[in-house]
Order: C-alpha cells, then sequence, then structure tokens
C-alpha cells in the first residue's frame, strides 16, 4: 500500500507501524462521573468494520508522526491522510 | 549425439553449439533453445515421472504454464528442484535430472502405483489411512511423502545472491507480444516512463511462434524493429526474463527478474534474480492466453502435447517431438499447427477434428466429426486410436499429437485482488471481469482479443487510455484478423482415466467421484481431488475441470463459477523473496561501544533483542559459568564492578511541559521532582497492566532523560510519541532517542565512588553529601569529556551509572579498569546483574510480564491518584484489585542446596497438586554468592501476608517438588543503608 503522508507525500506502507482503530484519540476524561465505564470502553471496545475505516499509523520508519488513516479494509483504498495531532486538536484535545 | 529432430529455420543460432546433460547423458544444442526444446531435437520426449502414479511424462507445453516436464536444474548446493524445462534457457554445461523415479526414469520401481489407481483415487489418503490414528504421523505420511513427491533439496545452502529492488514507471506493460509491444510503442512515443516486462528471454510473445506477416515482412522483423526502437528511448525499460508475479495495492506490482538463471555461472557481486517492487501509476495487462488441451483415455504420454507447443517449437526452435505428427480439436487454430508443421516438412497423420463442418486440406488428411479414444505407447506414443465420424475406428501411427480445446485469456493478474473474471460465450472462456485492480487494464488476447490486428489495435488503444494521450494513434501494422471459429469440447464421452491435472495426476474419473460424493462446489472439488493446486496452479487444467463438473451439476460453466488466483503467477523460490536479508542482514546485531573491548576480555555473549550483551567474564581457570558469576557477584558487592548498560533505552524529553508530561506516562508522579533528582518511574498501559519501568533524570527544568528496558525501547518510544500527538497535542515536549547517542556504564559496588573520583574532574563533587542517592548531573571527566552521572543503584550497592558520547564508551570501560585496579575492579555480565537485582528484589522484564500490575509488583501504592496518567482509571478496577491479589514474594528452599526453578508454580505445603489449588508462581531464579543459597522471585496469592510461610515448589513437566519458604523479596540490605552510604 502506499500511503500519501500530509508532509512527505506518498510513502510505502512499510515504513509505517499500525496501531489500529483512531478512536483511541478520544481518551475519557479521568474525573468525569463514568470515568471507569468511559476508560472500559475506550480500552476494550473497538469497531472492526468491514469497509471505511479510521486507523492510527506511526511512521516509524521517517519522521515518527502519527498519522489518521482513512482506509477501506475491503479494498484498501485510502481516502484520508491526516497528521494525527490536527485530529487530536480538531477534537478539542489539547494538554 | 546428432540432433536428429532439428527442423530448418526458427530463431536459434547455428553458428554457436552448447553442450548439456540430461540424466549424466551430453546432448547438443543451440543458443536460442530452451532445455525442452533442446531434448525434444535430441529425440527426447521421456522427461519425467507423475506426482503419484509415477506415469511416465513429457513436455505438455512450451511455456511457464509446463505441469509434467519438472527437473532438477544445476548440482551440488546450485540443485534447483522442480523447474520447468520448457522455461530453462540453455546454456553451456547445463546439467539437469528428472526426478521422481527409482531407480531410473526408464525403469521407475513405482510405476506399480498406476496399476493400482483403481484404489488411488480422489480422497484416497482420507478414507484409506484412517486408523490407527498413530500410524498417520508414524508410518503413513513419511511412506506417502516419499513415494509421491517431485524433486528433492540439496540440503545446502545456497551460494548465490539474490537482491531486491524498486522501480517506478507512468506505465507498466506486462507481457512483450504484439499488444504489449505495440502499447510500448505508443506510450514511448508519446514520452511516457514505461516498463514493458516480459517472462520470456525473447521479447516478441506469440509471434515468435507463428509464420504470420506483419505489413507483408516476417512477424520477427517487425518484433526486432519495434524492439530496437523501443530500446533507443530512454524512457521505456526493456525487462526480459522478467515475470510479474502479482498485482498489489495501490498500484504496486511484484517482478522476479531472472538476471542470472541463464548464465553457466554468475559474475561476481551480480545477483541470481531480482525481486522488483514496480510502483506504476497504469499498468496495461497484455499476458496473452493458454491454450488448453482436451482429456481423452491416456492422453498423458509423452509425445502428446498443445498444439501450439508443436508449433512454437517447430517455429521458433525449429524443432519437432516426432517426424509424424496428428492433431486433435475442436477449433481451426489446431488447423494452423498442422499446416506449419507441413510446410516444415512434418509428416501429418492426420488433423482429427470434432467438427463435422471442419476446414479440409489438400496437403493433408482431416477426419472431421472424429474424436480421439485411446492412445498407446509405454515410454513414448506410438500409436492414437481413433473414432470416426460414422463409429467405426481407425489408428494413427504417431510420435506426436498436438491438441488444441481452444484459448483460455490469461486473467490471472485481473483477479489478485478478488475480482471475479466473466464468461464469454464465443471463446468458450473467462475473460476479465468488471473490478480489476485499480490502475490495471488489458489489452491483447488477455482481454479475450485473439487475432493479431486485434492485439495490436488494443495495445495501442489500450496505452492511450491509460496514460489518457491525445490525437491519433500510431499506424499499425498489417495483420491476420481471423474470426475465432470453434466448438466447445472438453472431453472425450466414455473416457475415464483422462488426465485433466497432469502435475497433480487428477483424472476425469476423480472430478466424477468428487461429485458423486458430494464435493460440488468448486472449492471443494479443487481441495478433494487438488485439481488446480500444484505449482502450475492448474492453468492448463482448471477449465477442463469446471467443464465437466458444470455438466454433471447440470448447470453452465458460469454459474458452476471459478476458483481465484493468487499471486505468484509462477513459482518463485524462497530465496528471492529472502533477497539479501539471510542471516545477519535479516537480524541484524547491535553491538556497544565496548564491545570489542569486551571480547578481548574473552566474554561470553548473549543476544538481547538485537544487541549483543557481554554475559559474564570468564578467568582462563574457570571451568563453569557460575564460577564467573558467583565470582563478578561477591567482588562487585566486596568492592567494586563495572557493567556496560548502553543497551537500555534513552528518551530525551524537552520542552516547558516536559515534567507535565512525564505526570501523563508514569504512574508515580514527576511534577515535583528537583532539578538533579533522578526518579523510578512505573509505565502502565491504558488497561492498567505495567508496561515497562525505568529512571527519568531531570537535567534542567526543561529537560529529563528517560530510560526504558533494553527490550522495550522502541515501543516505549512509539507509546509516548502516540501520548504527546494523539493525546495532549498541545503540549510543548519534544521526543527523541538518544540510546546510541551515549555509552553507559554502571558502577556498582562501595569502592564505586572511590574509582570514579579518580576520574572525574575534580571541580564536580561527588561526596555523598554533594552528590546523594539519586542525584543526577551533568559532568566532565578525564579532564573535560562531558559526560552524565547518575546515583541510581539495580544492584543494591553503592552504585553510580556514568554516561559518555558513544565514541567514547570503549576509551572509558579500559579507563575504568585501570583505574580501578587498586580496588581489585570487576567487569560484570547480564548474569552477574541479573543476580545481584534478584538479591536487590529489582523487578525485571520476568516480573513486568504484560499480566502483572503496580500491586502485583508490591508497587500498587505508587499509582498516584491525584493526577491523570496512562492506565491509572483502569488498574482500580476490582477485577485487579481483589483480596488475595498475586504479590511479589522472595522464594527461599528450606533444605540448603535445594534449586528453585523459575516457572514452578507454588502450591500449599499439603493437599492437592492441581491447577484449582495453584498459589503462584516463581518468575525469576538465580544462586545468591551473598546468601550462599538458590533464591527465587515470585508472585504468590496474599504474597504480602505470607512471610514465614513454607509452600511446595512443584513442576510436574519437569517432575520438581521442593520444599520453599516465603520470605521478604529483599534479600540483601533489606533496609537500603548501602545505597545511601
Amino acid at each position: 500500500m502506499i500511503i500519501h503522508h500530509p508532509l512527505l507525500g506518498p510513502r510505502d506502507s512499510s515504513e509505517f507501524v499500525y496501531l489500529g482503530d483512531a478512536s483511541l484519540i478520544n481518551r475519557p476524561d479521568w474525573q468525569a462521573e463514568d470515568a471507569t465505564e468511559a476508560f472500559y470502553d475506550y480500552a476494550y471496545l473497538r469497531d472492526n468494520p468491514a469497509g471505511e475505516h479510521r486507523e492510527l499509523w506511526f511512521h516509524e520508519g521517517g519522521d515518527r508522526s502519527w498519522l489518521v488513516v482513512t482506509r477501506n479494509t475491503a479494498t484498501h483504498e485510502i481516502s484520508k491522510v491526516e497528521l494525527a495531532r490536527d485530529v487530536a486538536r480538531a477534537q478539542g484535545r489539547s494538554k | 549425439m546428432t540432433q536428429d529432430n532439428r527442423l530448418s529455420g526458427g530463431q536459434i543460432d547455428r553458428t554457436k553449439t552448447l553442450n548439456f546433460k540430461f540424466d549424466n547423458r551430453s546432448y547438443s544444442a543451440h543458443p536460442g533453445d530452451t532445455l525442452a526444446s533442446a531434448l525434444l531435437a535430441n529425440g527426447v520426449r521421456l522427461m519425467g515421472r507423475s506426482f503419484k502414479y509415477h506415469r511416465p511424462r513429457g513436455v505438455l507445453t512450451a511455456g511457464s504454464e509446463e505441469p509434467n516436464a519438472l527437473v532438477e536444474l544445476r548440482t551440488g548446493n546450485r540443485q534447483e528442484p522442480n523447474t520447468r524445462v520448457t522455461t530453462v534457457e540453455m546454456f553451456e554445461g547445463l546439467e539437469a535430472h528428472s526426478q521422481n523415479r527409482w531407480p531410473s526414469l526408464k525403469f521407475d520401481a513405482l510405476a506399480i502405483n498406476d496399476r493400482f489407481s483403481t484404489f488411488l483415487t480422489a480422497g484416497f489418503y482420507y478414507k484409506t489411512f484412517m486408523w490407527p490414528a498413530a500410524f498417520w504421523e508414524k508410518l503413513y505420511e513419511p511412506m506417502i511423502r516419499r513415494a509421491a513427491g517431485l524433486g528433492s533439496l540439496s540440503m545446502q545452502e545456497d551460494p548465490d545472491e539474490y537482491d531486491k529492488g524498486f522501480r517506478h514507471c507512468d506505465l507498466l506493460i506486462i507481457g512483450a507480444g504484439p499488444a504489449g509491444l505495440m502499447a510500448a510503442l505508443t506510450a514511448g512515443r508519446a514520452g511516457s516512463e514505461v516498463i514493458l516486462a516480459d517472462e520470456d528471454f525473447a521479447l516478441g510473445g506469440r509471434l515468435n511462434s507463428e509464420t504470420f506477416s506483419l505489413n507483408d515482412g516476417d512477424a520477427t522483423e517487425w518484433v526486432k524493429q519495434s524492439v530496437a526502437e523501443l530500446s533507443a528511448m530512454p524512457n521505456v525499460r526493456l525487462m526480459p526474463r522478467t515475470t510479474v508475479i502479482g498485482a498489489f495495492d495501490h498500484g504496486i506490482y511484484g517482478a522476479v527478474e531472472r538476471t542470472g538463471d541463464h548464465l553457466a555461472s554468475l559474475p561476481s557481486g551480480k545477483p541470481r534474480q531480482i525481486l522488483w517492487r514496480i510502483y506504476a501509476k497504469r499498468a496495461l495487462l497484455c499476458a496473452g492466453a493458454t491454450e488448453r488441451p482436451i482429456a481423452f483415455e491416456n492422453n498423458d504420454r509423452p509425445g502428446i502435447m498443445l498444439a501450439s507447443a508443436l508449433r512454437t517449437y517447430a517455429n521458433r526452435f525449429a524443432t519437432t517431438a516426432a517426424q509424424r505428427v496428428a492433431i486433435f480439436t475442436n477449433n481451426d487454430d489446431g488447423h494452423r499447427t498442422a499446416a506449419d508443421l507441413h510446410a516444415k516438412g512434418i509428416r501429418i497423420a492426420a488433423v482429427v477434428d470434432v467438427r463435422d463442418d471442419a476446414p479440409t486440406s489438400h496437403d493433408y488428411e482431416v477426419l472431421r466429426g472424429a474424436q480421439v479414444r485411446d492412445t498407446k505407447g509405454r515410454l513414448g506414443l506410438t500409436f492414437v486410436e481413433v473414432e470416426l465420424a460414422d463409429g467405426s475406428s481407425r489408428t494413427l501411427d504417431c510420435g506426436a499429437l498436438g491438441v488444441s480445446g481452444g484459448w483460455n485469456p490469461n486473467v490471472h493478474l485481473t483477479c489478485h485482488q478478488r475480482g471475479r473474471p466473466a464468461w464469454n460465450d464465443d471463446l468458450a472462456a473467462f475473460v476479465p471481469g468488471a473490478d480489476l485492480p485499480p490502475g490495471l487494464s488489458v489489452a491483447g488476447a488477455a482481454n479475450g482479443v485473439m487475432s493479431t490486428h486485434g492485439a495490436l489495435q488494443s495495445g495501442a488503444e489500450g496505452a492511450a487510455q491509460a496514460l489518457g494521450l491525445k490525437g491519433p494513434l500510431p499506424d499499425l501494422p498489417k495483420a491476420e484478423d481471423t474470426p475465432i471459429s470453434q466448438t466447445p469440447f472438453w472431453y472425450v464421452q466414455g473416457c475415464s482415466r483422462a488426465w485433466l491435472d497432469q502435475q497433480n495426476d487428477v483424472t476425469v474419473k476423480d472430478v466424477k467421484l468428487s461429485h458423486q460424493e458430494g464435493f460440488r462446489s468448486v472449492e471443494h472439488l479443487k481441495r478433494y481431488t487438488t485439481l488446480g493446486m500444484a505449482t502450475d496452479q492448474g492453468k492448463t487444467s482448471n477449465m477442463g475441470g469446471l467443464a465437466i463438473m458444470a455438466e454433471l451439476a447440470g448447470k453452465s460453466i458460469p454459474e458452476t463459477g471459478t476458483t481465484i488466483f493468487r499471486p505468484p503467477y509462477t513459482p518463485v523460490p524462497i530465496a528471492t523473496f529472502a533477497g539479501r536479508m539471510k542471516g545477519k542482514e535479516f537480524h541484524p546485531t547491535r553491538l556497544t561501544p565496548s564491545h570489542y573491548w569486551a571480547k578481548e576480555r574473552g566474554a561470553v555473549f548473549v543476544e538481547v533483542g538485537n544487541w549483543l550483551r557481554a554475559q559474564w567474564f570468564p578467568l582462563p581457570s574457570e571451568t563453569h559459568w557460575r564460577e564467573s558469576v558467583d565470582r563478578e557477584v561477591r567482588q562487585t558487592r566486596a568492592s567494586v564492578g563495572v557493567c556496560d548498560c548502553t543497551t537500555l533505552g534513552k528518551i530525551d524529553v524537552q520542552g516547558a511541559d516536559a515534567a507535565d508530561f512525564l505526570n501523563r506516562v508514569y504512574c508515580n508522579g514527576f511534577a515535583k521532582l528537583a532539578v538533579g533528582k533522578t526518579r523510578y518511574g512505573l509505565m502502565l498501559r491504558e488497561d492498567g497492566i505495567a508496561m515497562d519501568d525505568g529512571t527519568a533524570a531531570r537535567l534542567a527544568e526543561d529537560h529529563f532523560v528517560v530510560t526504558t528496558t533494553t527490550a522495550n525501547a522502541v515501543k516505549v518510544y512509539q507509546h509516548m510519541e502516540f501520548v504527546r500527538q494523539c493525546l495532549f497535542p498541545d503540549m510543548d515536549v519534544q521526543l527523541i532517542s538518544t540510546t546510541e547517542a551515549w555509552a553507559q556504564y554502571a558502577v556498582a559496588g562501595p569502592n564505586s565512588r572511590k574509582l570514579l573520583q579518580k576520574i572525574v574532574d575534580p571541580e564536580f563533587d561527588i561526596s555523598n553529601e554533594g552528590f546523594p542517592f539519586m542525584a543526577c548531573g551533568n559532568i566532565t571527566v578525564c579532564g573535560g569529556l562531558r559526560a552524565r552521572l547518575f546515583r541510581i543503584s539495580f544492584s543494591g550497592e553503592l552504585a553510580f551509572e556514568i554516561a559518555v558520547p558513544s565514541r567514547y564508551g570503549d576509551a572509558l570501560m579500559r579507563r575504568l579498569m585501570q583505574e580501578g585496579e587498586e580496588f581489585d575492579v570487576v567487569p560484570y555480565g547480564t548474569e552477574a546483574l541479573g543476580v545481584m537485582r534478584i538479591e536487590k528484589g529489582h523487578a525485571a522484564g520476568n516480573e513486568l510480564n504484560g499480566t502483572t500490575t503496580a500491586l502485583n509488583l508490591g508497587m500498587g501504592r505508587m499509582v498516584s491518584k491525584n493526577k491523570d496518567s496512562i492506565g491509572s482509571i483502569l488498574s482500580e478496577r476490582e477485577g485487579l484489585n481483589e483480596p488475595g491479589a498475586l504479590m511479589m514474594v522472595g522464594i527461599k528452599p528450606v533444605n540448603a542446596g535445594d534449586k528453585v526453578t523459575a516457572g514452578g508454580h507454588l502450591m500449599d505445603a499439603t493437599g492437592p497438586v492441581d491447577a484449582a489449588h495453584d498459589q503462584g508462581y516463581v518468575t525469576s531464579a538465580a544462586f545468591s554468592p551473598s546468601l550462599d543459597s538458590h533464591i527465587g522471585l515470585g508472585f504468590l496469592k496474599n504474597g504480602g501476608t505470607r512471610q514465614g510461610e513454607k509452600m511446595r515448589l512443584v513442576s510436574p513437566v519437569t517432575d520438581l517438588t521442593v520444599e520453599v519458604e516465603i520470605v521478604s523479596a529483599h534479600f540483601v540490605d533489606p533496609e537500603g543503608e548501602r545505597l545511601r552510604a
């Protein structure tokens, strides 16, 4: 596969390490009332669709960016690649 | 030997003669020959024995689809089993041996299997070798493997180099027949970057095998001109001897280039084969078509081959399998073979055509509406029995029979991303379907366009469309445009021992049996009979099996379906996939800066991940490793020892939010750590399980140096980057791995300070007051060399870790040894390191094993509840905090001299020994020279309250039972007085 890195252009997927569902960015608030439940969901429950999926990839053999790759797991078509940091910020994550 | 079956013409170089050997007999050939054509030219039809029945076999084809004629090529450590003679380019001194026969090819003892064929049908193994169960592994399987085999391995290491490479292009053209060449000319003249790959050593594809004219000249002349024009284009790369083996994601194609297979010996440093990864913006499949046989009784004798193969051997290689040849066909193309052979002076015994309206000829007899019933000839074809249209029979005297059942487009690559081919009624064959791999299109015979004109035109159009070229197409050479004329005909009614898959010995009878026994889906049929599962992937056999299954099921062929084609298109040696990544190239060794010093000292090394670490340093007088390790421990605890700990992961953490960041990744607090201090840190995974531990030293307000365990260095770095980028993207913090930038040494023992004082520059105070336990700082040593000093201890002694830039590591180690002479300094390895940390009760990899929590490790209280850190919430889960949770303990034998064994389980002193009564287990064990006893660390239920309890340590696997006592994990200096000395 070829991943179009937002900063470095097309890169072979062998330069990357795969982590999984990009929902791992949505780490719950540790002080929330239901923190234990929310962390349980966060740590253990993942979508595994046969189709479009947002995934985390780490550019280990490159600039060490974490990327959010939108990929169809059935066809391997990649429709979007973003810096995970931008995605996290857009979702309101900060410090 | 004379080449009795050599004909006139052809594309061989008669000015040169090459000598080769087959089964130790010498023959001659010419450049341009394959091993197959050379054997036929020398009158050799018998080339191998079949897989199961050991039937005599010869070549069926003239290309890479060959199922039958497999040999062991070359000798010694270059011996290569199951090599298709049809793809072996002749070279001087070639040596080949037939395989799967004993004692000889002409007399094979296991040909007896053929007599028992009634019992050896589909599913034979499943039905016969059932009982007793133990016999399968010990008796039946080894027996079957010996009898039913192909070639053998040399069992020696392959001496040749293989390589990998990467190429990029606008258009990859797969196949250099008329469609591929025309496509390359179109794209090349338009200035596109083009790669044209073909598995053959001669470009031109089918044009090399035909007597067609192009532009009123010889087709081979047009091929030569086209290749010359393409060779002169800097934007076109021609890759003969290159098989495109697979179409992968996003326009990536795998290709194997046989750079050295055609050479008698490889020039030094040249690879034998190269595995290319080709990144193509677009690709055009021009892979042509493969002729398919017709099944009839005894259709596998040497001399029976595809009609198109006979034509290739005659026209391209100037050879024939026999001087009298018959043809069996259901289409007009079969007649083309007869005409070409006749023109070369071969006697045509007859053309047997199943069609009542078959074309006739003035040159030879055509038997219309006739079928081949049976054949004769033990080691090679002698007679063909034909049933004529009127039901009478006739015997044809011939040494070869060309069979033509129509042509199958080579759709394989179009299916590599699970595309399904579509049925075409005119061709009675599958053509590429609609769901092609993105970026791939198909032209020529591979797309069902069977005439030469059609191939040229679709090649030009295909290239223009793929590249979006505007303007008129180049002029096409004038070529034949004959329409297809055939009547689908798959097998002769009433036949039974009629071979479909010659490589796996699957007959029409087997397919019928499969249907009868309920294995009717194509995928079941394939697995039950093994049809199409040999190394040729059924290129010549799948369609026949499918057609028979369709007929038995009363369905059409497309309704019956087709199996999936998978990469590689043709077999690829494992060595080619490995390339240079073998041995140490696959698993490189990392050496620390003082490795060669350790080697000089005679260290015994151990692999830790990719690192080589000194395990112990034996003295000449020591005969057992324990002697060395015990000495290293005693001497360190008595005076001073030095250990290389460069391999620990080191991560530099800098930025205004560095302390805050470490607060999130470690479960314990770091915000208040003073500059110049170091702290032990435990990292949890988000699920509350311990991930890794290490120390973080605060060198400045905004600068920490973090260590990780050797094994987890890469993972921890990845994790920290994840936390930084994905969870807290606005933190002002930067990470970089500095593992390889610093050489680091532990200097441990009561005299460690005295030793260091000799090399640390005098302006730095490292006294207990000036540099107390857990202090850290930037210093200089040996008169100005920058270094980092940490007062941390893994051994439990007064100890320091000192780091210098990597290139000074070796010098520092030698200096420490030299300055330490007066203290009797000892270098120690990972074994002594391990013994001392067990004596001290420090957890390491065996305890941080992916199942244990901070609580289990006795560090439950370290998990801060006052801050957000990875894993803190889930570490509080009920299940991980139940009363009776496992706690780390020390274990000592009750009877001095008894051993504690890691992996053993703890059971109450009395009662049953079983999983239900399991109380815990031992994770680390060692002999402690300090206590003069074996000791261990482990996890025990309620371990915190069971000190002094006597238990049994058992290992039912090794039949071990030892009485042990549960003690504190801190065997040595439990109060930590030595650390602070």
